[in-house]
């Protein structure tokens, strides 16, 4: 099978892998490039644990080939942790608020708000919950993780917890 | 699952694109945003050999709205046609109904004029396609041809392209002053495919009068379905249109099928309230638009 060689930006730090044409991007972080934060749950763009930031956009990494986004960009969930390597403001926001309890899906919400926080600084309940309509999860119930939103969007202004 | 292997191209050009497409013929599939495609590689349901990667024909990437139409080309995302503030002014119909397809996310990488190539009767941008009588531009390495949207859909997830052809861009139609559309679907969650979806394009009169309606529906038959609505509510003050019968002769026209998300009586009875609800929508747009100078 024929190789490729992938150039990315991941968190910062430039990384190249070699991989077959058929290797997700999800599975490139994940395997390749040993950064296993970003989960991988349905495998075909419905659950969202796989979202990571392309070029600043979150996108869903298991619908991406590697090879496709070559020179690209991406923020996983690792990148979203603070300058000094503790909690960023949305992960914060999800402990405060006990917007997690398991924990496999939280990734993929952390990429999806803190890129959605970036355009939407102060959002409004309604629009906090369809921030993350894309995104599933079997524990909470969701109320906890709209409250996270609205609690990382009130960190991020303040620029302090 | 993952996706089985294939032989990737990245062409760098469009001719370069079309000589690809043409080598590689039936065994070959264009990758665009493929927010359609990759599911249906990960779930192993389709294993073309070659996938020809469009990802870097950075000219394909546009969207332009003149006052008569306008032109989404290969490689517009979802998010740049909804976000274009002059296509919204001349046809607010790409945005009110693009924002109904899937979520942000998925809008982020998934193209416009793909969501027409891989026609689901489900999707949102063939329907609109449709209602507008739209066209796609078609090029392979032997030439160029135009199709209109009623020849493009010709079943579930079947299109008129033939093998070595790209679908390079998508034409719609600015409809006439004094027009005004909506679109409106019911999903079991917002972003969900549509149990059925339907957008109407209604067209006043000098004395605000309706002179034309019609109306497209999707996820309730094998490509999306347009009804001509005119004769149910032609000839009428623009608040006094009878909806209801607009929802009836549409409930006679589609011929849904069951599945396991609704039966086809459901869906059919969506088809009827969604037209009374998108009908009236229309009609405030296009009275609002008079208000606002005619455009």
């Amino acid at each position: 099978m024929t190789e490729h060689d992938v150039r990315l930006t991941v968190n910062g730090v430039p990384r190249t892998a070699r991989v077959p044409a058929r290797r997700l991007l999800s599975d490139c972080l994940r395997h390749d490039l040993g950064l296993t934060g970003t989960h991988v749950g349905c495998e075909h763009g419905v659950c969202g644990a796989c979202t990571v930031l392309v070029d600043g956009l979150p996108m869903r990494s298991c619908l991406l080939f590697a090879v496709s986004v070559d020179g690209a960009e991406v923020t996983t969930v690792e990148g979203c942790r603070a300058p000094d390597g503790g909690l960023g403001p949305v992960q914060q926001a999800f402990q405060d608020c006990h917007g997690l309890q398991c924990g496999f899906c939280t990734p993929g919400f952390v990429t999806t708000v803190t890129a959605y926080l970036r355009d939407h600084p102060d959002p409004t309940p309604e629009q906090a919950r369809e921030a993350v309509g894309g995104n599933l999860c079997r524990c909470t119930g969701y109320q906890n993780i709209v409250a996270s939103v609205l609690r990382a969007a009130e960190i991020t202004g303040d620029g302090q917890p | 699952m993952k996706p089985p292997a294939f032989t990737y191209h990245r062409p760098q050009t469009l001719p370069e694109a079309l000589d690809v497409l043409a080598q590689v013929g039936s065994d070959g599939k264009v990758l665009a945003g493929g927010q359609s495609l990759v599911p249906l590689l990960n779930m192993r349901l389709a294993a073309p050999a070659h996938l020809v990667d469009i990802n870097r024909l950075a000219e394909l990437a546009y969207v332009r709205a003149t006052q008569e139409v306008v032109r989404v080309g290969a490689l517009a995302r979802h998010a740049d046609t909804e976000r274009d503030t002059a296509a919204y002014r001349v046809l607010p119909l790409l945005r009110q109904a693009t924002a109904h397809v899937a979520h942000q996310t998925v809008r982020n990488r998934g193209t416009t004029v793909g969501s027409i190539a891989h026609a689901d009767p489900a999707g949102e941008l063939p329907g609109v396609l449709a209602l507008l009588d739209g066209g796609v531009e078609v090029a392979s390495a032997a030439g160029r041809r135009t199709v209109g949207a009623a020849e493009f859909f010709v079943g579930p997830l079947e299109s008129a392209l033939r093998p070595g052809e790209l679908a390079v861009e998508a034409v719609f139609p600015v409809p006439p002053a004094r027009s005004g559309t909506a679109w409106t679907e019911v999903s079991r969650r917002h972003g969900d495919y549509a149990l059925c979806g339907v957008g109407v394009l209604v067209t006043l009169d000098e004395d605000l009068r309706i002179a034309t309606a019609r109306a497209a529906y999707i996820s309730v038959g094998a490509t999306p379905v347009r009804v001509e609505l005119t004769e149910a509510v032609a000839d009428r003050a623009y608040d006094a249109a009878d909806w209801a019968a607009a929802g009836a002769l549409a409930r006679a026209a589609v011929e849904p099928d069951d599945d396991i998300h609704a039966t086809a009586a459901y869906r059919r009875h969506l088809v009827g309230v969604l037209t009374e609800r998108a009908g009236r929508a229309a009609v405030l747009s296009a009275v609002g638009g008079v208000g606002e100078g005619g455009e």
